[in-house]
């Protein structure tokens, strides 16, 4: 027992003595994003036109610190350009803004939320996702400080009213992603004499060129993608959904005033599956589809031998998974468009989605990552009121890879391809969101993913129970 | 146990309970001190930032440590100043509260309050009971729980037969370091990492491209044979994790591969626990390896073997990540971890989320009442 | 048993190694098979993502001369910023996560298996109970009970934190283990006017080195490669983030950069393999022998 004793005499003097050691200043410093000594020569100082922001220009809030967190990780090239856009806020307010990319968004976001330690900002990409933390009272109700009539006059107005919650603002949209476009090989194309289809005829006579031509398949398609596998999917059914039923219709659909698998909506699932699950038009059949992870769906495309698949459905970003620029990005995720291995525009081009019944124009899907506030203090509006002006995308917007949801910026200061995707979004006959991010995420992600891989499984030949099946699964009230 | 009791002056006594609150007092002194210093973030931040956090975690090591042995002695040394009946009746809880105590508040207190919550968070005007109806009458929710119990019959069987074939083979062999540390690897890499292995071994590409998976490679070749022999016309290979329902077994096969790590580093140290003394009589006596292993060493070892397959198949009721990264719950292969996943995370419905949790918490009583069961019938304990 | 018993023993096992041909192979099967799935990782680490995804990784060793070796995926693993840290940050909180665990779950596990007291199967049977349950659940009430101790982003929430996760398992597998020693040596022990307390000093623990081991190591990991309790209640931020963490960083968001994680599954290898080897030592053949009937 004497040994113990000991320890114990120890341990208390131990405590004794590094506890009277103590005291010390400041607290540990936390990790700021990009903050740069030179001077700045950020925004414009006085009347922007929103409170906070005029007062933050004004020095009022230097040395405070705003947490912003996203899904955006830090060797990414989004949370790479983010920093880089963030700069001359910094250096014009002297405000630190805290950027935490965090793995696991998902669940990272709604504990903290939930435990208390939610950020003062944060990111999130679904409407969806707002409202369920509006419904839960976690929001800071933006529209109640911050200047309404500017913000509306400066956004899309599609964007300002989705960020509506209970009518007021509780989202401020940032970053758009169009969807209505697709990829194509060049070179390819030129050599083999194809032309970009601007109908949906051609679109399918084109695809049944290619397979005549025994070319490889004209589809490349796939929808795997981990946790959140299926999405791609729903992107199809409702681009076509719009082209074949009024905007009416494809609201009325995400609000379930008609029911999920309405009449109009299962014609517009013939039309999908005429492209998935015709033979030989989807590279690798529907195996392919359900097996292949969406950043190498194109892969095909750049085979050493020539196109093996030659048209793909997706979003500006995938640019950056194109075969060799993946590496090429991960080596380093600033890297120029120019400088990628397989470059867009000269590589690789799209042409917009085409319409398929002319009576509804030329309609474009979408989507778009929102800031919600968590935290309300002076220098987080400061911060948000900067993100919804044009100064808050030009960083980005030099680096690409950036579409603004303001019409305040003019289409010239883009890059390729969002010069023409600005341009696409303002001819727009309609511009629909995202169904799936809009409906209740039982079905929105839950049984919509799911029931579309369920269909592509079965090749398309279960249709109608896949679509009754998401239809029950609708939540009650 | 009684122990021997001494009997003693007043003035001994006396001094020993003087002895006792002293300790105590010292030790609470010591704890409370402790803590201040752990969490005031001020106190090392000289140091620099790295041996800062070094000396943080020294600390709370020796205090950690050290206060919990000196928690130990000091309140068994009250105990043990009491009169004999007392102490005795005391001394066990001073054993076993502190665990409790922990658990208390990092497990109980959670679970109680998702038990609550199962039959409290429902709509407007619905009845208690509202999340376990909707749960078993949601067709996904009840494919859920067949995938459950598929799992559940087969995962911790193959895991336990291999691990304990293993333990007991590698016991013989000289580079038995070696080769349980190849085994024991997996556990090692993260489970991001095995996701990332396992996708490799059941990659699909399409027929006439390479493939890059290992099954799928050798399926193909071994097809070959049978293209040239003419048997089938064509080898198509096969996509191992789309396939609806089917696609769960390639999931167990990843999980055992991970656990017989888990079982062969306990069996092992089981085994060697059995003396050897009792098997080399019994080969003396004639008995070949197989029948020493049979009849003398898994008999010692049955209580472990059941802990060990009780672990598993716990671990096995809770799987989520290896499902939930390869299909994410799709295809028929979902289990109630990954549902319960969804409802709190995605959809946010903490009533059905806490539901299967609940029900995960009542499947796993019968194994644990099982294994208890069997360790006291085997004449465990005092 | 006598003395000269034992070395018989060890004797007879020394030739037993050169008869097991069979088991030699069986041995060599089982590892191989389960090595292979983790040697195409590692040839695929060497790989760039192009090749990996194009090609069967075996491809490369057959032809390794022809083949485009790199090293960018370790480079960039390594150089990313934190990793460092990020190493330091784990050690920190994995090497008390493991031991005062297995300190408390020692004393319960003993208080369990060989003290009397009322209450002792339910008790028993609650605290294992718990290991069903699922860590997400915990999250959110701990983490507000956290926030109002402060202890958010601390590392002594952590250690607290993995001790009470790790608790279940631990006294589980303890008991086991204690609830297995030979009653004699206990009795021998009272009767020399031993107190609980010594006893478990100076027989259980020594005895169950083992067992400590066995779990040490299995904790360890577990908290080594934890990533979801040291997102959520230590952060992201540099000074903390744990080696799990700063991985899953360079990882992009939509899992570009996904052929890193195959280098990175390496690099957080190396330590647990370490901790592994070394404390396969305490799996000791024979720690029982001859204390029967000593």
């Amino acid at each position: 027992m004497k040994k113990y004793r000991n320890w114990l005499l120890l341990a208390v003097v131990m405590g004794i003595v590094v506890a009277a050691c103590g005291g010390g200043d400041g607290e540990g410093a936390t990790t700021t994003a990009g903050e740069t000594a030179t001077t700045g020569e950020g925004g414009a100082a006085g009347d922007t036109g929103y409170e906070n922001l005029d007062a933050a220009l004004a020095g009022e809030f230097d040395g405070t610190t705003v947490d912003v967190w996203a899904q955006w990780l830090p060797e990414s090239s989004e949370a790479s350009n983010f920093t880089y856009t963030l700069e001359p806020f910094q250096e014009a307010t002297g405000i630190t803004v805290n950027f935490q990319p965090t793995p696991d968004y998902e669940t990272a976001l709604q504990v903290a939320v939930d435990g208390g330690n939610a950020p003062d900002i944060a990111q999130i990409a679904q409407p969806g996702k707002m409202i369920q933390y509006g419904d839960a009272g976690s929001l800071i109700d933006i529209g109640s400080w911050i200047n309404t009539e500017k913000l509306e006059a400066d956004m899309v107005p599609a964007f300002y009213e989705l960020g509506l919650f209970n009518d007021s603002v509780h989202g401020i949209y940032y970053k758009a992603d169009v969807k209505s476009i697709v990829w194509y090989p060049v070179q390819g194309f030129a050599d083999a004499g194809y032309t970009e289809p601007t109908t949906w005829d051609e679109l399918t006579a084109l695809s049944d060129q290619i397979v005549a031509d025994g070319n490889g398949n004209p589809w490349c398609i796939s929808i795997e993608s981990q946790e959140a596998d299926g999405w791609v999917a729903t992107d199809w059914m409702e681009d076509i959904l719009l082209r074949t039923a009024p905007i009416e219709t494809y609201n009325a659909w995400i609000n379930h005033e008609i029911p999920f698998n309405d009449p109009e909506v299962l014609e517009a699932a013939e039309l999908m599956k005429q492209i998935w699950f015709t033979p030989d038009y989807a590279y690798g059949g529907n195996t392919y589809i359900n097996a292949t992870w969406i950043g190498e769906t194109q892969d095909p495309m750049f085979a050493e031998g020539g196109p093996q698949c030659w048209m793909q459905k997706q979003a500006a970003w995938i640019g950056g998974f194109w075969g060799a620029n993946r590496d090429a990005l991960a080596d380093d995720p600033a890297l120029p468009q120019t400088e990628w291995p397989i470059k867009p525009e000269t590589d690789v081009d799209f042409f917009y989605f085409p319409p398929i019944e002319d009576e509804f124009g030329k309609p474009v899907l979408g989507a778009a990552d929102m800031f919600v506030q968590f935290e309300d203090r002076p220098e987080v509006r400061a911060l948000l009121e900067w993100l919804a002006t044009p100064e808050a995308a030009a960083g980005w917007i030099e680096r690409g890879g950036f579409l603004s949801t303001l019409n305040t910026v003019p289409p010239e200061s883009y890059v390729y391809p969002n010069t023409e995707l600005s341009v696409l979004v303002q001819e727009a006959t309609t511009l629909g969101f995202d169904a799936s991010d809009l409906m209740p995420a039982e079905v929105g992600a839950g049984t919509f993913w799911s029931g579309m891989i369920d269909w592509v499984a079965a090749n398309g030949e279960n249709t109608e129970e896949v679509f009754q099946g998401i239809e029950d699964s609708w939540p009650a009230g | 146990m009684a122990q021997a009791v001494e009997t003693l002056t007043p003035s001994q006594s006396g001094l020993k309970i003087l002895r006792a609150l002293l300790v105590v007092v010292g030790v609470g002194i010591a704890l409370w001190l402790g803590l201040r210093l752990l969490t005031d973030p001020d106190v090392f931040s000289g140091l620099g930032p790295n041996w800062s956090k070094v000396s943080q975690a020294l600390v709370a090591l020796v205090l950690g440590v050290g206060g919990i042995w000196a928690l130990f002695y000091a309140a068994n040394t009250i105990v043990e100043v009491l009169p004999a009946r007392a102490s005795d009746l005391l001394r066990p809880y001073v054993f076993v509260l502190p665990a409790v105590a922990v658990v208390g508040l990092y497990l109980i207190y959670p679970t109680v309050g998702t038990v609550a919550q199962s039959f409290t968070e429902v709509p407007e005007g619905a009845g208690p009971l509202t999340n376990y109806t909707n749960a078993f009458t949601n067709a996904d929710v009840l494919i859920a729980l067949r995938n459950n119990l598929i799992w559940l019959l087969v995962a911790p069987a193959a895991a336990v037969v291999i691990g304990l074939a293993f333990a007991a083979l590698v016991d013989r062999v000289k580079w038995e370091s070696t080769a349980k540390s190849f085994v024991f690897m997996p556990l090692a890499i993260s489970f991001v990492g095995a996701s990332v292995i396992w996708q490799f071994v059941y990659a699909w590409k399409p027929a006439g491209q390479p493939q890059i998976g290992i099954l799928n490679a050798l399926w193909v070749w071994a097809g070959g044979f049978l293209v040239d022999w003419g048997i089938v016309a064509q080898v198509e290979p096969v996509p191992w994790l789309q396939i609806p329902f089917w696609t769960t077994f390639p999931l167990i096969a990843i999980m055992v591969w991970l656990q017989v790590g888990l079982a062969m580093v306990i069996l092992s140290a089981a085994i060697k626990g059995v003396p050897v003394e009792l098997t080399e009589a019994a080969r003396i006596d004639g008995a070949t390896e197989l029948q020493a292993f049979f009849r003398i060493t898994m008999p010692s070892i049955r209580g472990t073997i059941l802990t060990v397959y009780t672990t598993i198949a716990i671990a096995v009721l809770k799987v989520f990540d290896i499902i939930f990264v390869t299909t994410g719950g799709n295809l028929d292969t979902s289990v109630v971890a990954v549902r319960m996943y969804q409802e709190m995370f995605r959809f946010r419905n903490f009533g059905q989320a806490t539901t299967m949790a609940v029900i995960l918490l009542v499947a796993v009583i019968p194994i644990m009442v099982v294994n208890i069961r069997n360790l006291r019938r085997q004449g465990i304990g005092s | 048993m006598t003395a000269a018993t034992s070395r018989m023993g060890r004797l007879s096992r020394r030739t037993n190694d050169g008869a097991g041909w069979l088991v030699k192979i069986v041995v060599f099967l089982i590892v191989a098979v389960w090595t292979i799935p983790s040697l195409g990782l590692l040839v695929n680490s060497f790989r760039t993502s192009v090749d990996s995804s194009s090609t069967g990784w075996w491809t490369a060793l057959f032809n390794p001369l022809a083949s485009d070796w790199t090293f960018d995926n370790y480079v960039r693993v390594l150089g990313s910023g934190g990793l460092f840290d990020a190493l330091v940050n784990s050690l920190i909180v994995a090497i008390p996560a493991t031991i005062i665990p297995i300190t408390l779950a020692a004393f319960a596990a003993y208080g369990f298996a060989w003290l009397k007291f009322k209450g002792r199967s339910l008790l028993f049977g609650v605290l294992v109970g718990m290991l069903v349950v699922p860590l997400q659940l915990s999250l959110v009430p701990l983490l507000q009970v956290y926030q109002g101790a402060g202890l958010t982003g601390s590392f002594l929430g952590i250690w607290l934190a993995h001790t009470g996760f790790g608790l279940p398992l631990a006294v589980f597998l303890l008991y086991n283990y204690i609830s297995q020693l030979p009653k004699d040596i206990f009795e021998s022990a009272y009767i020399d006017g031993a107190s609980p307390f010594t006893a478990f000093i100076r027989l259980v623990l020594p005895l169950s080195v083992p067992a400590l081991a066995a779990f040490a190591i299995l904790q360890f990991l577990w908290v080594w490669n934890d990533f979801l309790v040291a997102l959520v209640f230590l952060g992201t931020s540099s000074n903390v983030a744990v080696l799990t963490i700063e991985l899953a960083s360079i990882v992009g968001s939509r899992g570009e950069a996904f052929h890193l994680l195959t280098a990175a599954a390496f690099v957080s290898m190396v330590i647990p393999l370490i901790v592994f080897l070394a404390l396969q030592r305490y799996f000791v053949r024979g720690l029982l022998a001859g204390s029967v009937k000593g």
